[in-house]
C-alpha cells in the first residue's frame, strides 16, 4: 500500500468508530438527556424505557470512543498530542462527564433501593449525558475551526482557552447535543411498551428533529469563510447535502406517520451523513490550521500492522456485537 | 510545580482504576467459577453467591470502564509529548486492549441482563468471555508500561525513533515477567480481599453454608496466585537488576557497589548520608537473588548520577511493603491449605481472624508495587530515552484538574464502598435488579 493510502484508511477507520460512537453511545447520551427532561403523566415510564434500552449496551457502546483515541494516538500521535494539550480544558470536562454518567448509571441501576437516592443518581447521570456531548462538540469545533495555535507562547487564555471558546465550536456543542437528543428520541420509540410513552417519544423526535435543522444553519452562519466554502462548494458538498436532507425529510416524515423502523434508518442515515460530511470537509487536515493528516501520521509500517490488528479485531468483535444488538435490541424484546 | 502535579494526578488516576482493573479481571472468574457450582449441584447457595457477585461486579466494572477512559485521555492531556514519541511504538498493545476491553463489556451486558435470555451454559460462556476479555485487557496494557521501562523495537536517530517495530516493543524484556507479576496480583487481591469479607461472616455463624461457599471459591481462586506469587516476584527483581540498575539499587537501598551484597529487610534509606540504616541484612542475599551468585557485583547509587536516582526513600519503603504483604500471603496459603488437611478450614478462628485482617492487602500490595515500578524508573518516563519532566504538557495550571479528580474519586470510593458493603455483606437477598 502507499503511504497515502495507509493514512487515509487509518482515518477512515477512525471516523468509522466515531460514527458508530455517535449512533449509539452518542444516543446513550441522548438517552440521558430525554431523562432530564421527562414530563408529563409519561415521565417516570419513559425514564424506565431509557434506562432500559441503555442498560445491557452503554458500555459496549462507549468503547468506540476507546478505539477511536487509540486509533489517534498510534496512528496520528502529533494529532493526538495537539488535541490533548490545546483542548485540555474541554477534555476534562468531557472526562468528567463520562466518570459522572457511568458511575451514576450503575449507581442507580444496582445500588440504591432508596428513592431519595435513586433520584440523586438518576439526575447525576441526565446532567452528565447532557453536558459530555456538548463539550465533545466543542472538541470537534475547535479541531475544525482552525484556530488551533502553533506554539504555546502566548497567554494561558490565548491559548488554552480562546480556540475552543469559540461562536462556531459551542454551536457544534449545541448541534451534538440535540442530534444526539434526536437519534435517542427517533431510537425509544422502537423500545417504549406502551403507545402513551411511545408517542411521548414520537413528539420529542419531531421537535428536537426540527432543532437539529435549525443548529445546523447556525453552525453554517457562524463558521469561518475557509470552512463554509469547504462544506458548500467542495465537488462532494452538494451529493453529500442531498442525501444528508433526504433522510432528514424522510425521518420526519416517517415519525409523523409513525413508521418507527423507517424512521430510524433514515435518521441514522443522516447523522451518519452528517459525520461523514464533517470529515471530509476536515480533509486532508487531521487538525486544522496546521496539521495535515500526513503531517501528523505514525511511520507507513505502523500503519499497515494497525490496520491489520484492527481487521482481525472487527472478525472477533462484529460477531458479538451483533449477537448483543439482536438479544436486547427492540425486536430481542 | 505543574510536573509534581502532572505526576500526583497521573498516580492518582493509576492508583484509582488498577483497584477496579483487578478486581474487573478476578470476581468474572469466580462469578464463573460459582455458576458451574451451581448448574452442577442445584444448591440455592451458589445462585445467591453469583446474583450478588455479579452485582457488584456491575458495579465495579462500570467504574474501572470509565476510570480507565480517564487514563487513555490523561496519557495525552498530561504527557503529549511522551504519547506523540511512544503512541505508534506502543499503540499495538493499546488497540489490542481495546478489542480485549470491547469483549469484555459486550459480554458483560450479555451475562448481566442474559439471565433469562441465555442458556445456562450460554450465560457461563458469557461470564468465561468477560473473565478472559478482563485477562487479555490487563496482559495488553501491562506490556505498554513494561516497554517503559524497557524500551524495545526502535532505534534513535538525532531524537527521533526510527525503525519502529511494535511487535518487537510489546514482547519487550520485562513484559513476560511483569505481566506474571500483575496477573498473579489481581487473582490474589481480589481472591483474598472477598475471602476476607466472608471470613468475617463466618467468624459470626462458622456453619452458614452460603458464606462457607463464598469463602471457599475465593480462597480457590486468591490462594494458588498468592503461593506462586513471591517466585514471579523473584523474576521480575532479576529483570530490573539487568536491565534498570538504578531501580534495583533504590527498592533495595543499595548506595555501594559491591559484591556480596546483602538483602536487606526493613530499614530506611538516608539518601543524604548515603546509607540504609536499621535493616535486618542477610550476607550476599541481594547478589544470589539477583544474579544467581553470592559473589556476584550488584551497583549501587553511588556510581549512577545523583540526577539519575529515583526517589529512593519511598520506593525501598514501598518494596518492604509489598514483598512483606507477598511472603504473608503465600504463608497463608499454606496455612489454609494445612487447614483444609484437617477440615478445619472454615472453623479455625485464628485463620478466619488472620483471613479478615488481610482483606485489603492484597490491595496495598498492588499499590506498593505501582509505585516501587513507576517510581522506581523515575527520572525517566522512558527509561533511558525520555525524562518525564520533558514529558510533561506545557498547560499551567495543572492544579486545578489535579483536584477535580481527586474530589471525584474520593467521592466514587466512598460510594462504591458503600453499594458494596450493601450487596454483598447484607444478609437479606439483594433485590432483583436485572430488567
Amino acid at each position: 500500500m502507499r503511504v497515502a493510502d495507509t493514512a487515509f484508511l487509518l482515518a477512515a477507520v477512525l471516523v468509522m468508530s466515531l460514527t458508530f460512537y455517535a449512533l449509539l453511545g452518542g444516543a446513550d447520551y441522548g438517552g440521558g438527556l430525554w431523562d432530564l427532561l421527562a414530563r408529563g403523566p409519561t415521565a417516570d415510564r419513559q425514564r424506565a424505557t431509557i434506562a432500559r434500552a441503555i442498560g445491557p449496551v452503554w458500555e459496549a457502546n462507549h468503547v468506540w470512543l476507546i478505539i477511536a483515541v487509540v486509533v489517534l494516538f498510534s496512528g496520528f500521535p502529533r494529532a493526538f498530542s495537539a488535541i490533548s494539550t490545546f483542548l485540555h480544558v474541554p477534555l476534562v470536562l468531557v472526562l468528567l462527564g463520562i466518570v459522572l454518567r457511568g458511575s451514576a448509571f450503575v449507581f442507580r441501576a444496582y445500588g440504591s433501593e432508596e428513592p431519595r437516592q435513586e433520584r440523586f443518581w438518576g439526575r447525576v447521570f441526565a446532567i452528565a449525558s447532557t453536558t459530555t456531548p456538548l463539550f465533545l462538540g466543542v472538541v470537534v469545533g475547535a479541531i475544525t475551526d482552525g484556530r488551533l495555535p502553533s506554539s504555546t507562547d502566548a497567554r494561558f487564555i490565548d491559548v488554552f482557552v480562546r480556540p475552543w471558546l469559540t461562536m462556531f465550536s459551542i454551536s457544534v456543542g449545541a448541534f451534538a447535543l440535540v442530534l444526539f437528543g434526536y437519534l435517542a428520541a427517533v431510537y425509544l420509540t422502537l423500545e417504549a411498551r406502551d403507545s402513551e410513552t411511545r408517542t411521548a417519544f414520537r413528539q420529542r423526535a419531531l421537535i428536537s428533529g426540527g432543532v437539529v435543522g435549525i443548529l445546523a444553519g447556525i453552525v453554517l452562519l457562524v463558521s469561518g469563510p475557509t470552512l463554509r466554502e469547504e462544506l458548500l462548494a467542495s465537488p462532494w458538498a452538494i451529493p453529500l447535502h442531498v442525501a444528508a436532507g433526504a433522510s432528514a425529510i424522510t425521518a420526519l416524515a416517517a415519525l409523523w406517520w409513525k413508521n418507527y423502523r423507517v424512521a430510524r434508518l433514515a435518521a441514522a442515515s443522516q447523522v451518519t451523513l452528517i459525520l461523514w460530511g464533517w470529515a471530509l470537509a476536515q480533509y486532508p487536515y487531521a487538525v486544522r490550521p496546521h496539521l495535515t493528516l500526513a503531517a501528523a501520521a505514525a511511520p507507513e509500517p505502523v500503519r499497515v500492522l494497525l490496520l491489520q490488528v484492527l481487521a482481525v479485531g472487527a472478525v472477533v468483535l462484529l460477531p458479538s456485537l451483533l449477537f448483543l444488538f439482536g438479544l436486547f435490541g427492540p425486536r430481542g424484546r | 510545580m505543574d510536573l509534581l502535579y502532572a505526576r500526583w494526578q497521573m498516580g492518582l488516576s493509576l492508583g484509582f482504576h488498577i483497584v477496579f482493573a483487578v478486581i474487573g479481571m478476578a470476581m468474572p472468574l469466580m462469578m464463573v467459577v460459582a455458576e458451574v457450582a451451581w448448574l452442577r449441584t442445584g444448591r440455592s447457595e451458589y445462585r445467591e453467591l453469583v446474583k450478588r457477585w455479579s452485582t457488584g461486579t456491575a458495579i465495579l466494572f462500570a467504574v474501572g470502564a470509565v476510570s480507565g477512559t480517564v487514563l487513555s485521555f490523561e496519557l495525552g492531556l498530561l504527557w503529549p509529548t511522551f504519547m506523540e514519541f511512544a503512541g505508534p511504538i506502543i499503540g499495538m498493545p493499546f488497540s489490542l486492549e481495546g478489542f480485549a476491553f470491547f469483549l469484555e463489556a459486550i459480554f458483560l451486558g450479555l451475562y448481566l441482563y442474559g439471565w433469562q435470555r441465555l442458556g445456562a451454559w450460554a450465560h457461563v460462556f458469557a461470564g468465561v468471555m468477560v473473565a478472559l476479555g478482563g485477562a487479555l485487557s490487563g496482559i495488553f496494557v501491562v506490556t505498554a508500561n513494561s516497554w517503559m521501562n524497557t524500551p524495545a523495537g526502535f532505534r534513535m536517530v538525532n531524537g527521533e525513533p526510527v525503525d519502529v517495530d511494535p511487535i518487537a516493543a510489546m514482547l519487550n524484556p520485562a513484559a513476560g515477567a511483569q505481566v506474571v507479576h500483575m496477573m498473579l496480583a489481581a487473582y490474589a487481591a481480589v481472591g483474598v480481599a472477598v475471602a476476607g469479607i466472608h471470613a468475617r461472616l463466618l467468624l459470626r455463624d462458622s456453619r452458614d453454608p452460603f458464606h462457607r461457599r463464598a469463602f471457599a471459591i475465593a480462597l480457590l481462586v486468591g490462594l494458588p496466585s498468592a503461593v506462586l506469587q513471591p517466585l514471579s516476584g523473584d523474576w521480575a527483581a532479576r529483570v530490573v537488576a539487568r536491565t534498570q540498575p538504578a531501580k534495583l539499587a533504590a527498592l533495595e537501598g543499595q548506595f555501594v557497589t559491591e559484591t556480596h551484597a546483602p538483602v536487606r529487610l526493613g530499614g530506611v534509606p538516608d539518601p543524604d548520608s548515603r546509607e540504609t540504616r536499621y535493616a535486618l541484612e542477610i550476607p550476599g542475599g541481594l547478589s544470589f537473588l539477583a544474579y544467581g551468585d553470592p559473589s556476584a557485583r550488584v551497583v549501587g547509587l553511588n556510581d549512577i548520577p545523583r540526577d539519575l536516582w529515583p526517589p529512593v526513600t519511598a520506593v525501598h519503603l514501598a518494596f518492604q511493603i509489598m514483598v512483606a504483604i507477598g511472603v504473608w500471603l503465600a504463608a497463608l496459603a499454606g496455612w489454609a491449605t494445612i487447614l483444609w488437611w484437617r477440615g478445619r478450614l472454615f472453623t479455625s478462628r485464628a485463620f478466619l481472624r488472620a483471613m479478615v485482617v488481610s482483606t485489603t492487602l492484597g490491595f496495598v500490595a498492588i499499590e506498593a508495587g505501582w509505585i516501587v515500578t513507576e517510581l522506581g524508573r523515575q527520572p525517566w518516563i522512558i527509561q533511558g530515552v525520555l525524562k518525564t519532566a520533558d514529558a510533561v504538557t506545557p498547560m499551567p495550571g495543572l492544579v486545578f484538574p489535579f483536584a477535580l479528580f481527586t474530589v471525584v474519586y474520593i467521592g466514587l470510593a466512598v460510594v462504591v464502598v458503600a453499594m458494596i458493603r450493601r450487596t454483598i455483606l447484607d444478609t437479606a437477598p439483594p433485590a432483583d435488579a436485572r430488567g
